[in-house]
C-alpha cells in the first residue's frame, strides 16, 4: 500500500489518491457493505418468524425432550431436556470420532506401507482398493454398509468371526474388555504407573537438558509404566484369584447375546464407512510421506545394517511423520465432519438429534446455530492441538 | 517423479527375467512375502469368483436397467428430453473441438467421451423400451453425439491455432448457455425440481466450482489482503465455513434461507441446494487459491510494483493468472471430492444420483427379489461415480505432470 507511486507534480496528495485514507474508506464501505446485507437478512428473518410465531430463544433447552434415543454412553431417558439430549449427541459424535481416527489411522498406515511393499500382488492389491475406494461417494459407501447389515441372519444364526465377532440383524456383538470386580485393587496400581512413567520422563529430559545432549525417553517411560501396570495386573489377579480386567467374549443364549459390547447396525454401518473411506486417504498420506523422505536415508540406515522394518521404524518413519501431520490433521477434522452423515444410517449423533430437536420445536435458527458451533469448537480446538504438536515435532528436527 | 528419473539412469542393464524369476524376485523373495502372496492369492480368488458370480447370475440388474432413464436425467419430462441431448452434444462439440486442437488430455477425455457414448448406445439398444417413450430414439441421439464428437476432432485437428481463442470462450460460454437450455426459455420452462440423476449430480458440482469461482477467489485475495478489516471477515467466513460439515450447510440453506428472504421471494430446493454448494465450495477454494498465491515468488510482486503497476493491475495481470495455473490440479481435485460430496443432496431428498439410486431401491416392482435389488443399483451408481472420479484424477495428475514439465 504504502510504496504506491505519487503523483510527481504535487505535494500534497489529495485524499481520493492516498492509499493510506483509501485503504480506511474502503474498509468502512466493506463494513457497511457486509453488515448491511446481514442486518437485511436477520431483520427480514425476524419479520418471519414473528409472523410465524417462533421468535428464536432457548428456552427449549431446559424443555423434556419426549424422544428415545437409540443408544447413548450415558444414560438418557424421553423425560430428559433437549440441552441433556443434545449433549448425548455430542457424545456419540465423539464417540464414533475417536474409535474412527483409531482404526482409520491404523489400516491407513497399512495400506500405505502396502502400496510401498516390494510384494508385487501386495502393492497392486492394495493399489486397486484405494482406487476403488476412494473415488466411491462415502454416503453411498454408507448406504451399502447399512444395506448390508440389514441383510444378516437372524441373532441365532449369526455370522461369526473367530467366535469373537458375531454379526447378526440387531448389528454386531463382539469380545471387549470386562472389569471384574477386583478392578478397584487396581487402580492405584494404574496411577502408580501413570505417574512412574511421568516421573521418569521429567527426571530424564531434566538430565538431557543438564548435559545439553539430545536423547529419547519416551519409550522407556512407557516401558516402565507398562511394567508397574502389568506387575500390578498380576499382583491382584494371583492374590484375588479373580483379574481386574478381562475379555468378555459374547455368548450366544436363548433370545439374545451375553457378555461382549453390542453395536447397533447404524453405529457399525457409519464406523466400518467412515474407517473404510478415511483410511484410504490417510493411506496415501502415509505413502507420499514414506516416499517424501530422501532415499539416501533409507540406504544409509540399510548400509548401517538396520533391517528393512527397523529402517522403517526408527529412521524412516519419525521423518515421514513431520511431513504427515498437516494432511493427516485435516483427515481426522473431515472424519469428524463426515460422522454428521450418521443421519442417514440411523445413528443418533450430534446432527441427528439436532434434526430431530428442530423439527419438534421448530426452532431452527438456535438449533443450526449450535451444531454449528460444537463441529466448529471441535475443529478448532483439533487444529490447535493438532499445530501445537506438529511445531513441537518440527522443532526436534533442529 | 524424482525417484523414477534416478532409477532408469542408476539401474544397471538388466538380462530378461523368465517367469520363474519374477515370481522368485516379486512375490516370494522372503517367507513372509510369500506368506502375503499366498493369503492375497486365496483372497482375490475368492472376490473375483464371488463378484463374476454374483453379477452373472443375479436377476437385479432389471431394476437399473428399466430405470436407466431416472439415472441419468432424473423425473425431467420426456417431451422436453431434447434438451439434455442438446446440452450432452454441446459439451461434446466442445471436448471434440480441444482434443484436436491441444491432444494430450483433452484428446483422451475426447477419445473416452465418444467411447462412453457409444458403449451407452450398445447398452441401450439392451434396455427395455421407455414408457413413455422418447420422442428421439436414445441410441440414434448417442450414436450422433459420438459422430459429432469425432467431427468436431477432425474439425479441431484441422483448425488448429486458429480456434484456441474461441473455444476457451466456447467453454466460458457453455456453462450459462446449458443451464438456459435445461431450463428452457420463453414458452416452456422444466422447473429445476424436476432435474436428476447424473445431470443434477454434474449440475450441483460444476455450478460449486464455476460460481464459488468469484467469491472464492476474492476471499483468498481478502485473506492476504493488508487491509485488517477485510482479512478478519474473510478469515471468519473461510474458518467458519470448513470448520462445519457439509451437511449442516445444506441443512442451513434449506431450512434458513427461506427465511432470509423476502416471502415473494421463491427459491426451490435445488436452487437452494446449489447455493448451499457455492457458499461452501468458495471457502475451500479460497483457500487452495491462497496456496497457489502463497507459490508466487515474491520477486514477481516487487518487479510489477517496480514497473509502475498498481496493486489492482499487479494482482489480476501478474500474481492472479500464475496462481491460478498452479493450482489447477489442485481444483481439479476439489471439483472431484465436491462431485462426490454432491451426494449428500440425497438426505435433503433431492433425486440425485444417490436419490434417485435409493427411489429405484424402494420402488414397489422389486419387492419380490430376495434381499432386495439394492446391490446391482448400488453397484451401476457406485460405478458411475467410479468413472468419472477416476477419470477426472487421472487427468489431473497428467495436467500436474504437464505443469511441472513446462516449469522445468
Amino acid at each position: 500500500m504504502a510504496t504506491a507511486a505519487p503523483p510527481v507534480q504535487k505535494t500534497t496528495i489529495p485524499f481520493w489518491r492516498d492509499t493510506r485514507i483509501l485503504a480506511i474508506l474502503f474498509q468502512v464501505l466493506f463494513v457497511v457493505l457486509v453488515v448491511g446485507v446481514l442486518w437485511f437478512f436477520y431483520t427480514t428473518m425476524m419479520a418471519g418468524l414473528r409472523q410465524a410465531n417462533l421468535l428464536p430463544s432457548f428456552a427449549f433447552l431446559s424443555q423434556p425432550a419426549s424422544f428415545s434415543i437409540g443408544e447413548s454412553v450415558i444414560a438418557y431417558d424421553p423425560s430428559n431436556t433437549y440441552g441433556y439430549a443434545l449433549l448425548i449427541g455430542v457424545l456419540n459424535t465423539i464417540r464414533v470420532a475417536i474409535a474412527g481416527v483409531i482404526l482409520a489411522t491404523i489400516i491407513g498406515i497399512i495400506l500405505g506401507i502396502s502400496r510401498l511393499s516390494e510384494n508385487w500382488l501386495l502393492r497392486n492389491v492394495a493399489t486397486v482398493y484405494v482406487e476403488i475406494v476412494r473415488n466411491v461417494p462415502l454416503l453411498l459407501q454408507l448406504f451399502m454398509w447399512l444395506a448390508l447389515t440389514q441383510t444378516f441372519p437372524r441373532q441365532q444364526d449369526s455370522i461369526s468371526i473367530f467366535g469373537l465377532i458375531y454379526l447378526h440383524n440387531r448389528g454386531v456383538t463382539m469380545a471387549w474388555p470386562e472389569t471384574g470386580s477386583d478392578f478397584g485393587a487396581w487402580v492405584p496400581w494404574l496411577w502408580l504407573g501413570l505417574l512412574a512413567g511421568i516421573a521418569f520422563y521429567v527426571v530424564r529430559r531434566i538430565q538431557f537438558a543438564r548435559r545439553d545432549r539430545p536423547g529419547v525417553a519416551m519409550p522407556q517411560a512407557f516401558l516402565l509404566a507398562g511394567a508397574i501396570v502389568t506387575i500390578g495386573y498380576l499382583f491382584v489377579g494371583l492374590t484375588n484369584g479373580e483379574w481386574p480386567l478381562s475379555l468378555s467374549i459374547p455368548e450366544l443364549q436363548r433370545f439374545n447375546f451375553v457378555g461382549g459390547i453390542g453395536l447397533t447396525p447404524g453405529f457399525a454401518a457409519l464406523l466400518a464407512g467412515l474407517v473404510i473411506y478415511t483410511s484410504v486417504f490417510i493411506g496415501e498420506i502415509v505413502r507420499s510421506g514414506i516416499q517424501a523422505v530422501n532415499k539416501g536415508q533409507r540406504e544409509a540406515a540399510r548400509a548401517l545394517g538396520l533391517t528393512p522394518g527397523q529402517t522403517l521404524r526408527l529412521v524412516i518413519f519419525p521423518q515421514a511423520l513431520r511431513i504427515m501431520i498437516p494432511p493427516m490433521t485435516s483427515q481426522y477434522l473431515n472424519l469428524t465432519k463426515n460422522s454428521s452423515l450418521a443421519v442417514a444410517v440411523g445413528y443418533p449423533d450430534l446432527f441427528s438429534i439436532a434434526g430431530t430437536t428442530l423439527n419438534q420445536t421448530g426452532q431452527t435458527v438456535p438449533v443450526i446455530m449450535m451444531v454449528m458451533a460444537a463441529y466448529l469448537t471441535v475443529s478448532l480446538v483439533t487444529s490447535l492441538f493438532m499445530n501445537w504438536y506438529n511445531k513441537r515435532i518440527q522443532l526436534v528436527e533442529r | 517423479m524424482a525417484t523414477e528419473v534416478s532409477q532408469s539412469q542408476t539401474r544397471a542393464p538388466q538380462p530378461g527375467i523368465d517367469v520363474p524369476g519374477w515370481l522368485r524376485k516379486n512375490l516370494f523373495s522372503t517367507w513372509y512375502n510369500s506368506l502375503i502372496s499366498i493369503v492375497l492369492l486365496v483372497i482375490v480368488f475368492q472376490v473375483v469368483t464371488g463378484f463374476f458370480q454374483w453379477a452373472f447370475t443375479t436377476e437385479g440388474w432389471i431394476a437399473a436397467a428399466s430405470n436407466g432413464r431416472l439415472i441419468l436425467v432424473g423425473r425431467y419430462p420426456a417431451a422436453e428430453l431434447w434438451r439434455p441431448q442438446l446440452a450432452l452434444a454441446l459439451v461434446g462439440l466442445l471436448l471434440g473441438l480441444s482434443g484436436g486442437v491441444w491432444r494430450g488430455i483433452a484428446q483422451a477425455l475426447t477419445i473416452g467421451f465418444a467411447g462412453m457414448m457409444l458403449v451407452l448406445t450398445a447398452l441401450w439398444t439392451q434396455l427395455p423400451p421407455a414408457n413413455p417413450p422418447a420422442p428421439l430414439t436414445t441410441e440414434l441421439v448417442l450414436v450422433g453425439i459420438a459422430v459429432l464428437v469425432g467431427g468436431a476432432y477432425a474439425a479441431g485437428r484441422a483448425g488448429g491455432e486458429r480456434l484456441r481463442w474461441p473455444i476457451i470462450a466456447g467453454w466460458f460460454l457453455a456453462y450459462p448457455t446449458i443451464i438456459l437450455i435445461l431450463q428452457g426459455f420463453g414458452g416452456t420452462t422444466v422447473p429445476t425440481n424436476l432435474w436428476g440423476g447424473l445431470m443434477l449430480t454434474m449440475l450441483l458440482a460444476v455450478s460449486g466450482i464455476v460460481l464459488s469461482f468469484p467469491l472464492g477467489v476474492l476471499l483468498a485475495l481478502g485473506r492476504r489482503s493488508n487491509l485488517p478489516v477485510v482479512k478478519f471477515f474473510c478469515v471468519v467466513y473461510i474458518e467458519l465455513i470448513r470448520g462445519v460439515p457439509l451437511i449442516t450447510v445444506l441443512f442451513m440453506a434449506q431450512l434458513m434461507l427461506p427465511l432470509f428472504l423476502p416471502s415473494e421471494v421463491r427459491i426451490d430446493a435445488v436452487v437452494r441446494a446449489v447455493v448451499a454448494v457455492t457458499l461452501f465450495s468458495a471457502a475451500y477454494l479460497a483457500e487452495n487459491v491462497r496456496g497457489g498465491l502463497q507459490s508466487i515468488p515474491k520477486g514477481q510482486v516487487e518487479a510489477a510494483r517496480a514497473l509502475g503497476l498498481n496493486v489492482v493491475k499487479t494482482t489480476l495481470l501478474i500474481t492472479l493468472p500464475q496462481a491460478l495455473k498452479a493450482v489447477i490440479p489442485v481444483l481439479v481435485g476439489q471439483f472431484i471430492s465436491l462431485f462426490k460430496d454432491t451426494s449428500l443432496v440425497a438426505i435433503i431428498g433431492l433425486l440425485d444420483l444417490l436419490g434417485v439410486a435409493r427411489a429405484i431401491n424402494t420402488q414397489p416392482e422389486w419387492l419380490g427379489f430376495p434381499g432386495g435389488v439394492w446391490r446391482e443399483t448400488f453397484f451401476v451408481v457406485a460405478v458411475i461415480y467410479w468413472i468419472f472420479s477416476f477419470t477426472m484424477s487421472r487427468s489431473s495428475r497428467q495436467i500436474e505432470a504437464n505443469l511441472n514439465r513446462g516449469a522445468r
